[in-house]
């Protein structure tokens, strides 16, 4: 009996004690929160009582870990070279942390409430768009206002008049990216291979084929894996090469775009591969042969090669710190960050201020005013009312091992 | 004091074991004002996740089969209770009635798979049993990830692998393929999963408690003695197993309720296997233990964010020492030893 008692005590002290642990700061990129520390803040409200004073807290999840980690470290990378210049310039002062969800809508909205108790005030969401669709409700409910740098799905913004997007969103890549098929004309008959478990994928392949069919362009192989058999591809490529398709639409991320390149190869099968943003980073991959994605196209929104003196600066300083070519994930959240910076001055705000407050502030800044950033051309970012972003994409073919513009 | 002494040892221990989870419950409520963020959006998670590993621990503690495919009925109880709610929404605009309801649609959904997956796999035995319903996991995930359901003015529609519904303009797609269920209304309360996992406990213990209990675990001991007795051995498995699946099917729905998006990937092996270590780490046939690792082993990975980039290889680490200390002979040694010394107290 008192043996009993003892045990529920112990598991209850142990479960409080856990709870602190959770409630105080992480392992944070910034490393200047220690004064907030200590178990969960009283009073239960969020940010007002952990307002440091002196910079605005920006939190955002992203995977860190697991599957899709190169996104979310590519867009901590890029948000953290962002807040590094801005701080040292004076004038307005970030804090950033980002925490890990492992691309899962449940982690996500752990770390999510992690971020919360640190008095998060702006967020950059979330950057794959499941778990973004589920911490972008809480920052509706929370009246923090979010600006994702690449969580593309419709759902992430749709009934949330607080969350923005910096990237495309899926069904315009698809449409876009058929577009510039027909009017580059690269393929007259088109393969497509598609994930049909995922959301991304499954978006951009519905509205690729809708848009096609109206530039009448033609689709000859239209095959699909899942989750679990994403490894061998040979049916999917056989039937592309029997249907003599000679433009192999990708919508996917890059590690099974990886191993279909080098299986179209081993299979002397060479047509032009096309794919959308989440082909970016298959050059970074480790292990990969990068010659296997000589003349793979790609449309993303962010040129690495550019000369435009912003993204060669940027570029410069991410392969310093980082010792890789950033992606178009680093560069919109670079571009994210600059877009807060320009929003809080326009706004004149201060970090003293409640996330509600400064969340109705950036609602107004962020549907009137345009930014001239590394992912967007001469025409500058805007962004509409429901949150999406509008901005032009850009053709990448890779050569020689690095992205080059197409144009 | 000596009423509850006289009781005998099972009652006793289920007894405590309410008694535990309902103070784990005021203490909670208690706090509730003072708990972090991080904690209060895990509660609900917790609870779900205590109700798996009770079901579970039926099928493997009590009915001493493997299942390595639970997550599956969380799953089809998350989608079927979901659309229930969805589907429900003006018919019954009370919310705590209309969670009920969608868990129990979902309990019945995940018990119907249960049952029929039960047919075929419960004349296995041994690991082919549990490959078997790890193979059945991966089917239901399979399917899911393939079905597209919605709802308009005409009823349900559904269609398979391609989106073949053609719906009205006011028609809504419930289930999108692998795009699974958006827009969720988070319905689930923590009271909700508290009274969920008290009648998953009053459930099991009831069951493991009756004729029917004996029987299921005399088929656990020996199947041969226990059909030469008279006991239909497949009966006995598949009343544990339906049981099992359905607990595990409301729990699907209070978790799902609980965000605003759930897809079928979540469901995973992986996911069977999470669930499996929470019942050998709270240790087969042992409730009470089954609630404490869930909800600490769920806990945990977010106690750890500290570790950065290490996390899940600390929480890896973690998880060995746990299993190696509680299966460590000194260790058990030393809490006999303690209760013996106590016994020993009490009598003098």
């Amino acid at each position: 009996m008192k043996k009993k008692l003892l045990c529920i005590t112990l598991t209850l002290a142990l479960a409080l004690g856990l709870s602190a642990c959770g409630g105080g700061n992480g392992g944070n990129a910034g490393g200047n929160n220690g004064g907030n520390a200590g178990g969960g803040n009283a009073g239960g409200s969020n940010a007002d009582g952990n307002i440091s004073g002196a910079a605005f807290k920006l939190g955002g999840t992203g995977p860190l870990t697991g599957g899709a980690a190169t996104y979310g470290i590519a867009a901590r990378n890029g948000a953290q070279i962002a807040v590094d210049e801005i701080n040292a310039m004076g004038g307005i002062q970030f804090e950033l942390r980002y925490e890990d969800d492992a691309h899962d809508p449940e982690k996500a909205v752990n770390a999510y409430n992690v971020l919360k108790d640190w008095g998060m005030q702006l967020s950059l969401g979330s950057v794959t768009s499941k778990p973004a669709e589920a911490t972008s409700v809480m920052n509706m409910e929370d009246r923090i206002f979010a600006l994702t740098p690449s969580a593309s799905s419709e759902a992430t913004t749709q009934g949330k008049d607080n969350v923005f997007q910096m990237c495309f969103t899926d069904p315009g890549q698809g449409a876009k990216s058929a577009e510039y098929i027909s009017d580059k004309s690269l393929g007259s008959k088109i393969a497509i291979i598609w994930k049909n478990d995922d959301v991304y994928s499954k978006g951009i392949h519905d509205t690729f084929t809708a848009r096609a069919a109206e530039l009448q362009l033609e689709i000859v192989s239209d095959t699909t894996f899942a989750d679990g058999n994403d490894k061998d591809f040979s049916v999917q490529l056989t039937n592309a090469k029997d249907n003599d398709a000679d433009l192999v639409f990708l919508p996917m991320y890059y590690e099974p775009a990886s191993l279909i390149l080098s299986q179209a190869n081993s299979m002397s099968y060479a047509p032009k591969f096309f794919g959308v943003d989440g082909m970016d980073g298959i050059l970074a991959q480790p292990g990969f042969d990068t010659s296997l994605a000589e003349g793979v196209m790609l449309l993303t929104p962010f040129n690495a090669d550019s000369t435009d003196e912003r993204t060669a600066a940027f570029v410069a300083k991410y392969q310093q710190q980082f010792n890789e070519i950033p992606n178009q994930f680093a560069a919109d959240a670079y571009d994210c960050v600059y877009a807060f910076k320009m929003a809080l001055e326009n706004a004149s705000a201060t970090p003293d201020m409640s996330n509600e407050d400064l969340c109705s502030l950036m609602m107004t800044q962020f549907t009137s005013m345009t930014l001239e950033g590394i992912t967007g051309d001469g025409a500058g970012i805007t962004w509409e009312t429901s949150g999406a972003v509008s901005k032009s994409p850009k053709g990448m073919v890779i050569q020689n091992g690095a992205y080059v513009g197409l144009d | 004091m000596n009423a509850i002494k006289n009781l005998n040892k099972t009652t006793r221990n289920n007894f405590l074991t309410y008694g535990a989870v309902v103070l784990a419950y005021a203490v909670v409520q208690l706090l509730m004002g003072s708990l972090s963020s991080s904690l209060k959006g895990m509660l609900v998670p917790i609870c779900a996740y205590v109700v798996m590993a009770l079901s579970l621990n039926l099928t493997v503690g009590v009915l001493g089969e493997l299942s390595l495919g639970h997550a599956g009925f969380m799953s089809v109880g998350a989608f079927s209770g979901v659309t229930a709610a969805m589907a429900l929404q003006e018919l019954i605009p009370f919310a705590p009635l209309r969670l009920t309801v969608s868990m129990l649609i979902g309990a019945v959904f995940a018990g119907i798979a249960g049952f029929l997956i039960g047919i075929p796999v419960l004349r296995l035995n041994g690991d082919y049993l549990a490959i078997v319903t790890l193979a059945f996991g991966e089917i239901i995930k399979s399917i899911i990830n393939n079905l597209y359901l919605g709802l308009d003015g005409k009823g349900l529609h559904f269609s398979l692998l391609t989106d073949r519904t053609a719906l009205d303009e006011d028609g809504l797609l419930i289930i999108g393929g692998p795009m699974g269920i958006g827009g969720i209304q988070r319905l689930s309360t923590f009271t909700a999963g508290f009274v969920l996992v008290m009648l998953s406990l009053f459930i099991i213990f009831n069951l493991v408690n009756s004729r029917t209990g004996r029987a299921i675990m005399a088929v656990r001991d020996n199947s041969i003695a226990a059909e030469s007795i008279g006991i239909n051995i497949t009966k006995y498995k598949l009343i544990a197993f339906v049981t099992s699946a359905a607990l595990a099917g409301a729990a699907g729905t209070l978790f799902a309720m609980n965000y605003t998006t759930i897809v079928a990937n979540k469901f995973d092996f992986n996911a069977s296997i999470l669930i499996l270590v929470f019942v050998v780490l709270g240790g087969l046939g042992n409730m009470f233990g089954s609630i404490v690792a869930a909800a600490a082993l769920t806990i945990l990975p977010e106690a750890l964010r500290e570790f950065d980039d290490y996390r899940m290889l600390v929480y890896a680490i973690v998880l060995i020492l746990v299993m190696l200390a509680t299966n460590n002979p000194a260790i058990q040694g030393f809490f006999a030893r303690l209760r013996g010394a106590r016994k020993g107290a009490a009598e003098q």
